[in-house]
C-alpha cells in the first residue's frame, strides 16, 4: 500500500541524474548528492511513519480488545446479542453482528445510490458540460466534500428526517400492501413459494420511524457523493484526447466514444474514485449516529433504525469500562479489518484492471 | 497519466482510511488526557503565587452536572483562589482517569458497583453532590398532561403496550382524548447517567423489565430509536407524534418539551420538580446511611418524584499528596454547605440536610 508511492518519488542513493556533474562540483551541505540523500531519507521516514502508525493501531486495539476476544472469541462476530448490563452484571454479553450488518448494508446502499448518479455528473463534467457550467458546479462539488460530517447529521435529522417519515409512512402501508399482494400472488407459481416470506415487501416492513437504515444510507450518499464524483471527473479528464480523437475518426457518437475508449481507459480510476467513497462511508461516524436511530436489533428492513460499527463506538465509549470497554474496541478492530480488506480488494482490482487495459490496448 | 491519476486516487484513499481509522482511535485519548492535566496542574503549583490561598486540583467526568460544577468552580476559585481544572469527559473515562491517578478527583452519575471498586487501586469514597430528576417526555397534541405508572411505562418501553389508546393507559388517564396512534419510543444511544437513573426505575417497578432487560448505563433496548445525548432523544419526541422519552428534567424544561407525571409508590401522580426531587432524595437518606450508593428510584413519600437520582464525586481515601487532600476536602466541605444553594436555580435538587450531614462525616475520612 505504501511502498509504491515510496518508489516513484524517490530515486536510490548515489545515483545521479545525468545533468548533475556541473553543480556536483558545489561540495559540502547543499551539494546535489547530499540533498539528493536528505530527500530519499526525509521520504523514506515520512513513508515509513504511514505503516508504523497503521502498525501501532493495530497493535493497540488488539491488546485492548484481549479481554473480549479471550471471552467471545469469533462468536463475537456473528452473535446479536449486546447486552451490558443485565440483571447480573457478569453475565453481560456483547456480540458485533448487528453493528457489521449494519455498516456494510449502509455503506453498499449509499453506494448504490452515489456510484450512478456521481459518475453521471462526472462524465457530465468531463465531456460535455460548456466551460460555464463546468466551472461553477466543479467548485461546488468540491465544496460539498468538504462540509463537516456533524452538518450534514444536523441537516439530516432536521430536514431529512421529517421528509423522510412522510415518504416512509406511504411506503409501510400502500407499497407494503401492494408488494405483498404481488408476492402472494407469484408465490402460488411453483418454485416461487419463498416469495411470499423472504419477497421485497420486507424491506419496507415496519412503522414510519424517519430514523432508520433509510435515512443512514441516504446521509452516507449524499456525503460519498462529492468524492465520487470529484476524483471520477478528474480521472476521466485525464484520459489522452487521442483516445477520443480515435473514436470519433472511427465514426463512433460521443456517447460510442464516452461508453468505449474513455471510461475504459479510466476504469481503474473510477473504481479508485468509488472505493475512497466507500472507505469514507465505513468509517463515517458523526452524522449516521444522528440519523440511522441507534438499534441493536438488526434487522433486514429499511425503515427499521439500525446501528453501525462506528456508530456504536460513538455511543458507548464514553462511559464504558471493563469488558464493555474490550467489546467496544474488539468492535474497532474489526472495522479495523473490514476497511483494511476493502482496501485491499480495492488495490487489487486496480491493479487487475489495470493489466486488461493495457492488455487490450496491444491488442 | 493515468497511473499518475490513479495513484492520486490511491493515496487519497489510504489517506481516508487512516483518517476513518485515526476516528476510531481518538476517543481513547481522552482516556490519556489525563496525563496533561497532572502536568499542567503540576506547573500551576510550581508557579502559582498568584493565588493567596492557592492551589490546584483536577477532575474528570460526568456531563451532567457540568453546569453546577463549573459555576462552583468558578465562584470557590474567586472566593478562595482554589483553581479546579474539570473535564466534563462522561462518567466512565472520569473514572479510567481515577483509577490511572490522573486527576485528584472523579465524578460519575452512576456509582461504582463492587466489582469496579475492586478494580480501583484504593479504597475510594462516593460523594453525591446533587440530585436530578429524569423526566418522561411525550409528543402528544391531544394530552396536555399525561399521567402514567411505573408499569405502564415499562410496558411501553418493553414494546407491549403499543398504542396510545391503550386500555392501561387510558385507566389512568380519565377524560383525556388518547388517540389510536403508534407508541414510538425514544432513548438514549449513548452510555449515559440519565439511562442508569430511569433503567434502575423500571427495573424497581417491573419484573419483567428487570428480567429481560436490567438497568445501567446503557442496555439492550428491546424496542425503540435511540438518540444520542438528550437533544437526540428530544429531537425524535419532537419530531414524532405519538413519541415517548426520557430527558433530563433541566433539559425537558429549557427545551419546553411537554413531560408526564408518574404515580409514585405512594400513589400520588407527580410532577417531575426541584421540590419533587427533594422530596425523593430525602425519602432514601435512610438507605444512604448504610450505603451512600443505595439508588434513590421509586422512593415513598407523598411528594416524591420516582425517576431522581444522585450524581457523585469520587475520591481516594488516602490522597497520595497530603497537601492537595487537604485542598479537595476543603472544597468539598464548601460545596456541601454554601454550594448547596447554587442547585436550584439550575434545576439540581440540592442534598438533603440528613445527607449532607452524611457527606461530611465521609468527607472527613479522607486523609
Amino acid at each position: 500500500m505504501v511502498a509504491e508511492p515510496l518508489n516513484q518519488k524517490s530515486s536510490p542513493p548515489g545515483e545521479r541524474p545525468p545533468g548533475g556533474s556541473l553543480k556536483a562540483k558545489r561540495r559540502g551541505f547543499f551539494s546535489t548528492v547530499a540533498m539528493d540523500n536528505m530527500f530519499f531519507g526525509a521520504t523514506l521516514i515520512f513513508g515509513a511513519s504511514v505503516l508504523v502508525i497503521c502498525v501501532l493501531i493495530g497493535i493497540q486495539l488488539w491488546r485492548a480488545s484481549e479481554p473480549a476476544m479471550a471471552r467471545f472469541g469469533t462468536g463475537f462476530l456473528t452473535s446479536s446479542v449486546w447486552n451490558p448490563s443485565p440483571d447480573d452484571p457478569t453475565k453481560a454479553v456483547y456480540g458485533a453482528w448487528p453493528f457489521i450488518w449494519g455498516t456494510l448494508m449502509s455503506s453498499l446502499l449509499a453506494l448504490l445510490l452515489a456510484v450512478p448518479i456521481g459518475l453521471g455528473t462526472a462524465i457530465f463534467l468531463a465531456e460535455l458540460a460548456p466551460r460555464w457550467v463546468r466551472t461553477p458546479v466543479s467548485f461546488m462539488v468540491e465544496l460539498l466534500a468538504a462540509v463537516p460530517s456533524v452538518v450534514y447529521g444536523l441537516w439530516g435529522r432536521l430536514v431529512m428526517v421529517p421528509w423522510l417519515q412522510v415518504r416512509q409512512d406511504w411506503m409501510s402501508t400502500n407499497l407494503f400492501e401492494s408488494l405483498q399482494g404481488w408476492e402472494q400472488g407469484v408465490a402460488r407459481v411453483p418454485g416461487l413459494g419463498w416469495l411470499a416470506d423472504y419477497g421485497p415487501s420486507n424491506l419496507v416492513n415496519g412503522a414510519p420511524l424517519g430514523q432508520s437504515m433509510m435515512a443512514g444510507a441516504l446521509i452516507l450518499a449524499i456525503m460519498v457523493l462529492p468524492f465520487i464524483t470529484a476524483v471520477s471527473r478528474e480521472v476521466i479528464r485525464a484520459v489522452p484526447p487521442s483516445q477520443r480523437e480515435a473514436a470519433f475518426g472511427l465514426g463512433a457518437t460521443r456517447w460510442e466514444a464516452i461508453k468505449g475508449p474513455v471510461l475504459r481507459y479510466a476504469r481503474s480510476g473510477i473504481i479508485g474514485a468509488i472505493i475512497l467513497g466507500l472507505a469514507r462511508a465505513l468509517g463515517e461516524t458523526m452524522a449516521i449516529t444522528m440519523v440511522i436511530g441507534n438499534s441493536d436489533q438488526p434487522s433486514v428492513s429499511l425503515l427499521a433504525p439500525a446501528s453501525t460499527l462506528s456508530s456504536k463506538l460513538a455511543n458507548e465509549f464514553n462511559e464504558a469500562s471493563g469488558d464493555q470497554l474490550a467489546a467496544l474496541m474488539y468492535l474497532a478492530l474489526v472495522l479495523f479489518c473490514i476497511t483494511i480488506i476493502v482496501n485491499a480488494f480495492a488495490r487489487f482490482m486496480i491493479w487487475n484492471m489495470a493489466r486488461t487495459v493495457t492488455g487490450t490496448a496491444r491488442e | 497519466m493515468t497511473t499518475n491519476c490513479k495513484s492520486l486516487a490511491s493515496l487519497i484513499g489510504t489517506a481516508t482510511l487512516f483518517a476513518t481509522l485515526a476516528g476510531c482511535g481518538g476517543p481513547q485519548d481522552t482516556a490519556t488526557t489525563g496525563n496533561m492535566a497532572d502536568n499542567s496542574a503540576g506547573n500551576t503549583a510550581a508557579s502559582g503565587g498568584a493565588a493567596p490561598a492557592g492551589g490546584q486540583l483536577t477532575g474528570a467526568g460526568a456531563t451532567f452536572p457540568y453546569p453546577l460544577y463549573s459555576k462552583w468552580f468558578d465562584t470557590y476559585n474567586k472566593n478562595k483562589g482554589v483553581r479546579i481544572n474539570y473535564q466534563s469527559v462522561g462518567s466512565g473515562a472520569g473514572i479510567q482517569q481515577l483509577k490511572n491517578q490522573t486527576v485528584n478527583f472523579g465524578a460519575s452519575d452512576a456509582p461504582l458497583n463492587d466489582e469496579d471498586l475492586k478494580e480501583m487501586p484504593a479504597p475510594v469514597v462516593h460523594i453525591p453532590t446533587v440530585a436530578g430528576a429524569v423526566a418522561v417526555i411525550y409528543n402528544l397534541q391531544e394530552v396536555p398532561k399525561l399521567r402514567l405508572d411505573g408499569q405502564t411505562l415499562a410496558g411501553m418501553f418493553l414494546g407491549q403496550i403499543k398504542r396510545w389508546n391503550d386500555p392501561k393507559i387510558a385507566a389512568l388517564n380519565p377524560g383525556a382524548s388518547l388517540p389510536n396512534r403508534a407508541v414510538t419510543v425514544a432513548h438514549r444511544s449513548d452510555g449515559s447517567g440519565t439511562s442508569y437513573i430511569f433503567t434502575n426505575y423500571l427495573k424497581a417497578v417491573s419484573p419483567e423489565w428487570s428480567g429481560q432487560v436490567g438497568a445501567g448505563k446503557s442496555v439492550e433496548w428491546p424496542v425503540g430509536i435511540g438518540g444520542k445525548g438528550n437533544d437526540g432523544v428530544a429531537a425524535v419526541v419532537k419530531q414524532t407524534p405519538g413519541a415517548i422519552g426520557y430527558a433530563e428534567l433541566a433539559y425537558a424544561i429549557e427545551n419546553k418539551i411537554a413531560y408526564a407525571a408518574l404515580r409514585n409508590k405512594a400513589g400520588q401522580f407527580v410532577e417531575p420538580s426541584v421540590a419533587s426531587t427533594v422530596a425523593a432524595a430525602e425519602g432514601a437518606s435512610a438507605a444512604m446511611q448504610k450505603d451512600v450508593r443505595a439508588p434513590i428510584v421509586n422512593e415513598p413519600g407523598a411528594k416524591a418524584y420516582p425517576i431522581a437520582g444522585f450524581t457523585y464525586i469520587l475520591a481516594y481515601k488516602k490522597q497520595q499528596d497530603a497537601a492537595k487532600g487537604k485542598v479537595l476536602t476543603q472544597f468539598l466541605n464548601w460545596a456541601m454547605t454554601d454550594g448547596q444553594g447554587m442547585a436550584e436555580p439550575l434545576l439540581y435538587a440540592p442534598l438533603p440536610a440528613s445527607v449532607a450531614k452524611l457527606n461530611q462525616t465521609t468527607i472527613q475520612s479522607i486523609q
